[in-house]
Parts: C-alpha cells; sequence; structure tokens
C-alpha cells in the first residue's frame, strides 16, 4: 500500500469516528439519563451525563399503574400493526391496477392523485377531525379512528410499489392469462409472490409512521387520555410546565419505544434499502 | 379557448345522442330513463340492471332524507343561529355552518356523480340495443361477475381505495379550499356562530402590509421556508453523497459496522430522537450546561431563543438525520458506476476532485434527480423535523398570527388551525403551500436531466 493510501485512509477513519460518536451520541445520552431516578436523584434537567445511582425507578414507574404508559404502548402498536396490514393492501391493489391494467382515465388518475398529493397534510386536519366525529371515531375511539385515517388515503402512495411491479416483465402475466388465469389469479398467485420485498418495505415503513405521530394522534385523541399514543403522552411530557420531573421518564418511555422499532427495522434494514433506493430513482 | 370551445361541442354531442337513443330506443330503454337499469334487467342482464337501479334509490333517499336540506343552504350557509328564546328561555339550535358547507359539498359531489351514473345507463341500454340489433348476444350474469376478477379486475382494485381517498382526501381538500373563501375563525365558530361567504378577503388580508395585516409575516416565512428547503436539501444532499463515497473507498474496513451506525437515526423513531436532541439544546439543556462547566462561555448559548442561531442550529441539525438516508440511496448507486471508467480516467491523469466532477458527479445528478424533486417538496413541508425541534420558535411581535422565526408555512398553518383557530388563514396557507410547491414541481420537473433524456447514461 503506498504511504499516500494510508494517509488518506488515516484521515477517513478519523472522519468516520468522530462522525460515528456523534450519531451515536444523543442515544448514548439518551440511555444513560433513563437510568436516573426521578424520585431518588432528580427527574428533570441536570448539567452532567452520568447519573450518579443506575436505577430502573423510571421504567418500574413507566410499568407502574401510577402511569397509562403500558396502555398508550398497546394504543400505538395496534394503530400500527392495523395500519401497517392495511396500507400494505391498499398499496398493492392500487399499484397492480396501475401497473398491469390499461383503463380509461388511467393517466387522468394518476396525475389528478399527484396534484392532490401537493396539498399540505394539515389543511385538512379540522375537516377529518369532524369526519371520523361523525363516524364516532374520537376522543375514546381515538384508536380506529386514527386507524382508519392511516389506511384511508394510504393508496395515493403508490409509487415505489407499481416502480417495482413495472420491473416484473409482462410476458409472464400473459403467459398465464393464455392459459387460462384470471387477472386475479395472476395477481394474487405470481405478482404477490414476486413482490417479497416491497411488500416488507410497504409494511415496514407504514409500521414506523403511527410511533411519531403526535399531531393527528393528540388532535383526535381531543384530551382524552385513553386514546393517546407514546408519542402525544412523550410529547406532553416533555413539554409540559412539568417537565423537569418528567425529563427522565421521557428518556425511559424514549428507549421503550425505540427498542422494538430499531430492532425490527434493522432485521429488515435490506428491504428498506431496496425500496428507499428503488423509489429515489424512479420517482 | 380551444379547449372551451371542444368543450361545449361534446357536451352538445352529447345531449343529442341522448335525446336520439330515446327516439330510437324501444320501450324498455325508453322506461330506463327514469327506472335506472330497466332496460339491462328486462333484457336478462339482472346484475346490472340491480346495480344501476340501486344507486337511483340510495340517491334518492339520500337527497331526500339528508342532501337536499344542506344543498339550499349552500349559498350563505345557514340564516338563523342558535339562540336563546326570549320568551320562553329555552335555546334553539339554528344552522351549523360547518356541517352545511361538508354535506353541502357532498351532496354537489354525489349529484354530479348521478348525472354521471344515469348517463352510464343511457348509453349502456343503447349498446345493448345495437348489440341485439346485430344479433350478437349480450352475455350473461356469470360472465358479468367473472369479468371483475378478470378484465374488470381494475374496478374491483381501484374501488375501496379511490372510495377512501374521495372522503378523506378529496372531500376534506375541496371542504378547506372552500373554507378560505369565507369568514371561519374564532369568532364565528360552529356551530353556535354562522359563519358565511366573504370573496377574496382573507387573500387581501394575506398580501396586506400594514398593521395586522399577514403580508410582512408571509412573506418572511416564505422566505425561511425556501432557503431552509434549499439548504436542507443540498447540505444533506452533498453530505450524504461523500460519506457514502468515504465508506466506499479502497482499503476502508468494516463498511457495514460504518453504515449501520449512521442508519440507526433512520431506525429510531424521530420523535423521540429529535425531541431528546431539542432538549440538549435548551438553555438549560446538556450542551448549554458543558459549555459552561468547561468556561467556554459565561451564560448560556440561546440555541432556540435567537432566531439566527435557532435557524443554522436547524440545519445543521437537520445534516444528522438527513445524511444516512442519502446515503443509503447513493451507496447502492456509486456501484452501479462502471469500474473502467474510473481506470481510464486515471490512465489520463485525472485527479480524484476531477474523477468526481466529471464522472461522480454526472451520473449521481442525473439518477437522483426525481429524489432531489421528492426530497426538495418534502422538506418545504417538513414538519417534523421543524416542530419537534424549535416548534417554529422564536416568536417575535413583530410576527402576525403566533408565527416564529424558524417556522414553515406548514407549522404556521398548524399554529393557525390549532392555537389560534384561525382556519380562514390557515386554509389559505393551505393554498398557498399548493402553489409553491406545484410551481416549484413544475419547474424542477421540465429542467430535470432524466426526464428530458431518458436514454443518456444507459
Amino acid at each position: 500500500m503506498s504511504k499516500s493510501r494510508k494517509i488518506s485512509n488515516f484521515f477517513a477513519y478519523l472522519v468516520l469516528i468522530v462522525m460515528s460518536v456523534v450519531w451515536l451520541f444523543p442515544f448514548v445520552c439518551i440511555i444513560l439519563q433513563s437510568f436516573r431516578s426521578a424520585t431518588g436523584e432528580y427527574g428533570g434537567m441536570v448539567n452532567y451525563l452520568v447519573p450518579k445511582v443506575f436505577s430502573l425507578d423510571n421504567y418500574i414507574w413507566l410499568f407502574g399503574n401510577e402511569s397509562k404508559f403500558v396502555h398508550w404502548y398497546a394504543n400505538t402498536l395496534t394503530i400500527a400493526i392495523f395500519v401497517s396490514i392495511g396500507q400494505t393492501i391498499m398499496v398493492l391493489m392500487v399499484s397492480y391496477a396501475l401497473s398491469r391494467m390499461r383503463f380509461k382515465g388511467r393517466t387522468l388518475l394518476m396525475r389528478f392523485w399527484l396534484i392532490l398529493g401537493m396539498f399540505p397534510g394539515f389543511l385538512t386536519m379540522i375537516c377529518l377531525y369532524f369526519l371520523l366525529k361523525l363516524f364516532g371515531l374520537t376522543q375514546e375511539g381515538a384508536v380506529p379512528g386514527l386507524i382508519l385515517i392511516g389506511v384511508a388515503s394510504s393508496g395515493m402512495g403508490y409509487y415505489v410499489c407499481k416502480g417495482y411491479f413495472d420491473t416484473i416483465p409482462k410476458s409472464l402475466d400473459e403467459a398465464a392469462r393464455i392459459d387460462g388465469a384470471s387477472r386475479a389469479r395472476v395477481f394474487f398467485n405470481m405478482i404477490i409472490p414476486l413482490s417479497k420485498p416491497i411488500i416488507i418495505y410497504t409494511a415496514l415503513v407504514a409500521f414506523m409512521a403511527p410511533w411519531c405521530d403526535y399531531v393527528f394522534a393528540s388532535y383526535v385523541a381531543f384530551g382524552n387520555t385513553d386514546g393517546y399514543n407514546v408519542a402525544v403522552a412523550l410529547y406532553n411530557w416533555v413539554n409540559t410546565a412539568d417537565y423537569q420531573g418528567y425529563f427522565t421518564r421521557f428518556c425511559a418511555g424514549g428507549v421503550l419505544v425505540a427498542i422494538p422499532v430499531t430492532i425490527l427495522f434493522m432485521c429488515l434494514q435490506r428491504y428498506y434499502v431496496e425500496g428507499v433506493t428503488g423509489g429515489a430513482v424512479k420517482g | 379557448m380551444n379547449k372551451i370551445k371542444e368543450f361545449f361541442k361534446w357536451i352538445g354531442n352529447d345531449l343529442a345522442e341522448i335525446g336520439r337513443t330515446f327516439k330510437d330506443g324501444d320501450w324498455k330503454t325508453r322506461v330506463s330513463y327514469l327506472i335506472m337499469g330497466f332496460g339491462p334487467a328486462a333484457r336478462g342482464l339482472v346484475l346490472r340492471g340491480v346495480a344501476f337501479f340501486a344507486v337511483e334509490v340510495l340517491f334518492i333517499w339520500y337527497m331526500v332524507g339528508f342532501g337536499w336540506q344542506y344543498l339550499t343552504k349552500l349559498h350563505n350557509l345557514g340564516d338563523t343561529e342558535t339562540h336563546m328564546d326570549p320568551d320562553t328561555f329555552v335555546t334553539v339550535y339554528g344552522d351549523n355552518s360547518f356541517l352545511i358547507l361538508l354535506y353541502g359539498i357532498l351532496s354537489f359531489i354525489l349529484l354530479l356523480a348521478f348525472i354521471l351514473v344515469w348517463r352510464m345507463n343511457v348509453r349502456e341500454n343503447r349498446n345493448e340495443e345495437l348489440r341485439l340489433k346485430c344479433g350478437r348476444s349480450l352475455g350473461s350474469n356469470k360472465k358479468d361477475l367473472y369479468s371483475l376478477i378478470d378484465e374488470n379486475f381494475d374496478k374491483t382494485l381501484l374501488a375501496l381505495p379511490c372510495l377512501g381517498i374521495f372522503l378523506f382526501m378529496v372531500l376534506p381538500i375541496i371542504f378547506m379550499i372552500c373554507i378560505a373563501f369565507t369568514n371561519y375563525d374564532a369568532t364565528h365558530q360552529a356551530p353556535s356562530k354562522l359563519f358565511t361567504w366573504v370573496g377574496l378577503e382573507n387573500f387581501k388580508n394575506l398580501f396586506s402590509f400594514g398593521s395586522g395585516g399577514f403580508g410582512k409575516t408571509f412573506i418572511t416565512v416564505l422566505t425561511w421556508t425556501l432557503v431552509w428547503a434549499f439548504f436542507a436539501t443540498f447540505l444533506t444532499y452533498f453530505g450524504g453523497m461523500a460519506v457514502a463515497i468515504l465508506i466506499n473507498k479502497k482499503g476502508i474496513k468494516f463498511k457495514k459496522l460504518w453504515r449501520t451506525i449512521l442508519v440507526m437515526t433512520i431506525a429510531i423513531p424521530q420523535f423521540v430522537s429529535l425531541l431528546y436532541v431539542s432538549k440538549m439544546f435548551a438553555a438549560d439543556g446538556l450542551i448549554n450546561s458543558y459549555l459552561i462547566k468547561w468556561g467556554l462561555v459565561n451564560s448560556p448559548v440561546p440555541f432556540w431563543n435567537n432566531a439566527m442561531y435557532a435557524r443554522i442550529l436547524i440545519i445543521v441539525l437537520n445534516l444528522w438525520v438527513g445524511i444516512p438516508y442519502v446515503m443509503l440511496i447513493c451507496t447502492g448507486l456509486l456501484m452501479n458506476i462502471p469500474e473502467d471508467l474510473y481506470e481510464s480516467a486515471k490512465i489520463d491523469g485525472a485527479n480524484a476532485w476531477q474523477t468526481f466532477r466529471k464522472i461522480t458527479l454526472p451520473y449521481m445528478l442525473f439518477v437522483t434527480g426525481p429524489y432531489l424533486l421528492t426530497s426538495f417538496t418534502g422538506n418545504l413541508n417538513n414538519f417534523n423535523v421543524i416542530y419537534l425541534l424549535s416548534k417554529g420558535e422564536p416568536k417575535s411581535v413583530q410576527l402576525t398570527g403566533a408565527a416564529g422565526y424558524t417556522d414553515l408555512l406548514v407549522t404556521w398553518l398548524y399554529k393557525l388551525t390549532i392555537q389560534s383557530s384561525n382556519y380562514r388563514m390557515a386554509a389559505v396557507l393551505g393554498i398557498m403551500v399548493f402553489i409553491v410547491v406545484s410551481v416549484v414541481s413544475l419547474i424542477v420537473y421540465s429542467f430535470l436531466p432524466s426526464v428530458r433524456d431518458e436514454e443518456g447514461f444507459q
């Protein structure tokens, strides 16, 4: 190895190590602070990083009767699972129709949806709230309400999936159709088994979104604590006047939220990269 | 002009065809004009007939029992306010402008849809008659059913998604566009108060620069939105590409480890990480406490209270969020560049910067053009990063509508809706966001090399 290569590699490693530290620093902090007891030591923000005494108080508090954290966690998990399933089905249906079938008004429909997508999502918030209220799906019914909102208009996010379907050769379809298979049969028995990566990608992205949904979740729950999800709860802990007492609890809750999502993501990372790269190139 | 002329010509032809069908048709067709689906049912296609008839019954039932009253009040959104009867002291419930507008729009759209279905019904009759005249068979109910999973499978698949998008996307958007032309705000809250049409008043307010007008604030927020989107997109783009190149560099070991570390920021819900990072930079946060402890500063740095600091910090922190994402995209694409291009460049004596400028960058810009566009428009509406980090603060008395110096148009829209119930201005802002996004998209789209020249680089 030449000397200049060695020097340049040294600097490359240096940059990478510094970056790794910067990137991991907040996560290390959040984990460390989650072990600082809110009652024994101090639950607010302090000017040191490593807790003086490591304790599991915050986690015990979260699982205890005093907080509804377990309930909120279950809410979020329910929403995430149902939205993930529903959204995947919707996206697959739309993608197949748009990729494989040629019908009147197809390009018109795609253009119309593209234009719709340019409106900011929050614009429709109050209207959606009243629509949900109409069905009785606000406040105590917030969980099914949020699932409905998450699934209902998800068909518009078909781009990545349709792009993937487009790469599956059409001659496969035609061969099956000549053998007498119906469109539905081609869809269920050929296209879906061939699209495992994109199905996993769609489901994964849909699963991760509800964990971050503060805006709609807090609006739909409208102060009814039973309808909260973890994002609303954590946000309130950090941003109420009382946050000094809840900061370490927020950290502990954050860790509990992050662990399963992160593990799931890391396991399915391969599919995620595939979907993201495909989506970036095709737009 | 030509398009309008064509449109009217098309309408004329259509009406003429409806008339001709009635004149030339048999009695089954003629009855179908009033009782939809009678013709197909009488000719043996019971399924189609029943479907048409069901649409007619449902529509009439909806309109008579529910929709019509709202449709008639749509012109002024109700005229009796909820009030207390002065004699009996009983509350008299008046009109609810919100529901009148919502159901009015719904009824109007359903009316149009019904006319369309009725037209389909007429054409169906005509087609059946023509087929019979030519001596061909009409098919059977069984065939109709089977077509729903075969040649008409698209209709089966798209029915549910389209219904969802209509109810939860199209209807609310039309509703909110209408709100922009009303005076619906904190002092005109349904159901106790009425609101009504005010024409272009809200748009005038947005561009009025006097005291209380939204003009100055709007310009400030819009400028910051565009500046933010520009920096957020391009800094993360080039940063991410640089990191990807760095990790791909020959002789670097543990490639997977470096990538995994960066990808952690995507995996961990932004909600947790960004909220935490925002608190890290607070006045009593970790960063400030250590800066003071080490004697670097005497008083806390006002990261979130100074407009300039907050803006720069947000852009920098966004690098932390955005770089891993771009890195993931670029890693795969960089490997697609043929190795021999680099080899021959090396033989010609090009240095690393030159190969990057002449080979890597053009290729990357070409393939990731669509990504850059979506990322730019995504950043224009990047609610999460802004709201979780700074909440749009610092606020200022110089800005109206509770806006702050790091507010984007969308976060401002959100604040107007939630905090000040100023729905009319929120709706106007929503329309502005749409205009900005669509104009940017149109301009960029026409410049995009991968659109102009699809065959290049292949």
